[in-house]
């Protein structure tokens, strides 16, 4: 018999220390002891989580106008720059930001020691950051320059504001050529010397509510340690591609746009990250509650790495050049043995985002739920799904304006 | 028995000679090569572990010195900031000697110390920047 359960009947069972709660791990072995039917009555709630590198994270911050006032037109933040097209004492830095100074890939693979994600996360380990902005004069701003220290509790808002986040599913990158390449999916050595995969598969949030019918604008969710919300669908959400007949997604598909107050999150689960040759970027700890509203939301977040595949896409040409196609499709669990078999050869593998982290995650959820501290969310719209009709568009060169 | 990382650093003429080869066969020392490189003018530096009895260790050494060759103890280690480390399993493409290792299925990293070669390749390329080279012994 099917059965229901909404989100206010889970949320008095939190409120009362009573809810059952399993992490995305856990309702596996569940369900294969004793059935989707049986555990879908028993557990509540599902915890996922993910920790790996979302290049696509910034935060708005508000520093509080100085005496006399500054428009600040330009900022930098630890010599880092800031986007200030905002408002007076409004800017948001980006993740991937880079000192003005760094040499890049000048000299052979960049290090990229220093960036946006690491003045993130020295704001909120409350490590002082040097603030120098610059403005053009106005009568109601007359100040062109000012330089100081900030630290995060004292700055007004510090908005964790991330466009992209939590892909469902991502690639897998290879290397057919000949000399090694340095890519946002780590080293590749040379002619398939190894393959690269970034996603916490069975436990990854987006993988366990495929079609997106309980992560929804206003999901509350655990995000770098703090709460965070989900705002909207992230950038270049793509849920009409081919799933599989579980409905998982066969590659990058949706994403999440998140939102959440920097100044209650922790340094543990942001952190600044250094890709090799291709810059820095910001490690986000994201975790995301599902309730368990019937059989079917159980039956997908039981959902396991035999059963999710991502395709192996060649990183060397296929990419860079923006071809279609791909060398096969592979699981997530031929991923995490360590090796798998490409055109007849044997590739070592190597994950880009932690695991372990992603099971950490799903179990601070876990028990921030089990204690009524976290209460669930009914999504106040739902993100656009397989029904959507949404493409992606490529970007398209044309010279002059309209064509002309 | 002594064990000991050596890094030996030797003059253009040296490379030229069977230095190793002596080293094995008249002192009954056991070598392993972990990394060699000579440089574009023909200096030579070898970084080996080196075994044998104690005083077939010592004569080994003093002959190598007695060559020229500058015989010091490697005493740089690779650490690793347990705080730091995500387990995200990143460096385990670039250890060459599976130092830095995925334990399956929990997939968290290990490391073994005794195997690293102080290369320092996860030293640059761990993106959370957990590995670090430690001087002194
Ligand atoms: S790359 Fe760095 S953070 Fe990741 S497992 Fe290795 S040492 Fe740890
Ligand atoms: S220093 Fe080299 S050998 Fe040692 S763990 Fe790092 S990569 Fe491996």
């Amino acid at each position: 018999m099917s059965f229901k359960r909404t989100y206010a009947e889970i949320n008095e069972k939190i409120k009362k220390g009573q809810a059952v709660v399993v992490t995305a791990e856990e309702v596996i072995g569940l369900v294969e002891q004793k059935g989707v039917a049986e555990v879908a009555r028993e557990v509540d709630v599902v915890t996922t989580g993910t920790f790996g590198p979302m290049c696509s994270s910034g935060v708005f911050l508000n520093f509080g106008h100085p005496k006399p006032r500054i428009r600040m037109k330009k900022v930098w933040l630890n010599g880092v720059a800031a986007y200030a097209g905002i408002a007076a004492v409004d800017a948001y830095l980006g993740a991937t930001e880079l000192p003005d100074n760094d040499p890049e890939n000048k000299h052979g693979p960049g290090r990229f020691l220093y960036g946006g994600g690491h003045v993130i996360e020295d704001l909120v380990a409350r490590r002082p950051v040097r603030l120098e902005a610059t403005a053009y004069p106005t009568n109601c701003y007359p100040r062109r320059r000012i330089e100081t220290t900030i630290t995060l509790d004292e700055i007004n808002e510090a908005i964790l504001f991330n466009p992209r986040n939590a892909y469902q599913n991502y690639n897998v990158a290879v290397n057919r050529s000949n000399k090694t390449i340095y890519t946002y999916l780590g080293m590749l050595k040379p002619n398939l010397g190894n393959a690269s995969y970034s996603s916490a598969g069975q436990l990854s949030p987006l993988l366990n509510d495929p079609y997106f019918r309980t992560i929804g604008i206003g999901t509350r969710i655990f995000l770098g340690g703090g709460v965070g919300y989900v705002a909207w669908h992230g950038t270049q959400h793509s849920p009409c591609g081919t799933r599989g007949e579980n409905g998982v997604p066969l590659g990058g598909a949706g994403t999440l746009a998140v939102v959440g107050n920097l100044k209650q999150m922790k340094p543990e689960w942001l952190r600044g990250t250094s890709l090799t040759g291709y810059g820095v970027s910001l490690t986000v700890g994201l975790g995301i509650p599902i309730p368990i509203l019937d059989e079917e939301m159980l039956r997908y977040t039981a959902v396991r790495d035999e059963e999710i595949f991502a395709p192996l896409i060649d990183y060397s040409e296929d990419f860079p050049q923006g071809r279609p196609g791909n060398l096969g499709l592979v699981s997530y669990a031929e991923l995490k043995s360590g090796q798998i078999m490409i055109e007849g050869k044997v590739v070592p593998t190597n994950p880009m985002s932690s695991y372990p982290a992603a099971r950490k995650i799903a179990q601070i959820l876990k028990e921030w739920i089990q204690k009524g501290e976290f209460l669930l969310t009914e999504p106040v719209a739902l993100l656009p799904s397989a029904d959507s009709g949404i493409k992606l568009n490529s970007l398209v060169e044309r010279n002059g304006v309209n064509g002309k | 028995m002594v064990n000991q990382k050596v890094v030996l650093k030797f003059s253009a003429a040296l490379v030229e000679q069977p230095i190793i080869y002596r080293l094995i066969k008249n002192y009954d020392l056991m070598v392993n090569i972990i990394k060699a490189e000579i440089n574009p003018r023909r200096e030579g530096s070898l970084i080996m572990e080196l075994s044998g009895q104690p005083d077939n260790f010592q004569s080994g050494i003093s002959f190598l010195e007695g060559l020229g060759v500058v015989v010091e103890p490697l005493s740089q280690t690779v650490v690793r900031d347990e705080e730091r480390c995500s387990h995200c399993g990143a460096c385990t493409v670039v250890c060459p000697v599976g130092a830095l290792y995925m334990n399956r299925p929990s997939m968290e990293v290990g490391f073994d110390n005794e195997k690293c070669l102080v290369c320092g390749l996860c030293v640059s390329y761990c993106p959370l920047k957990a590995m670090d080279v430690k001087w002194g012994d």
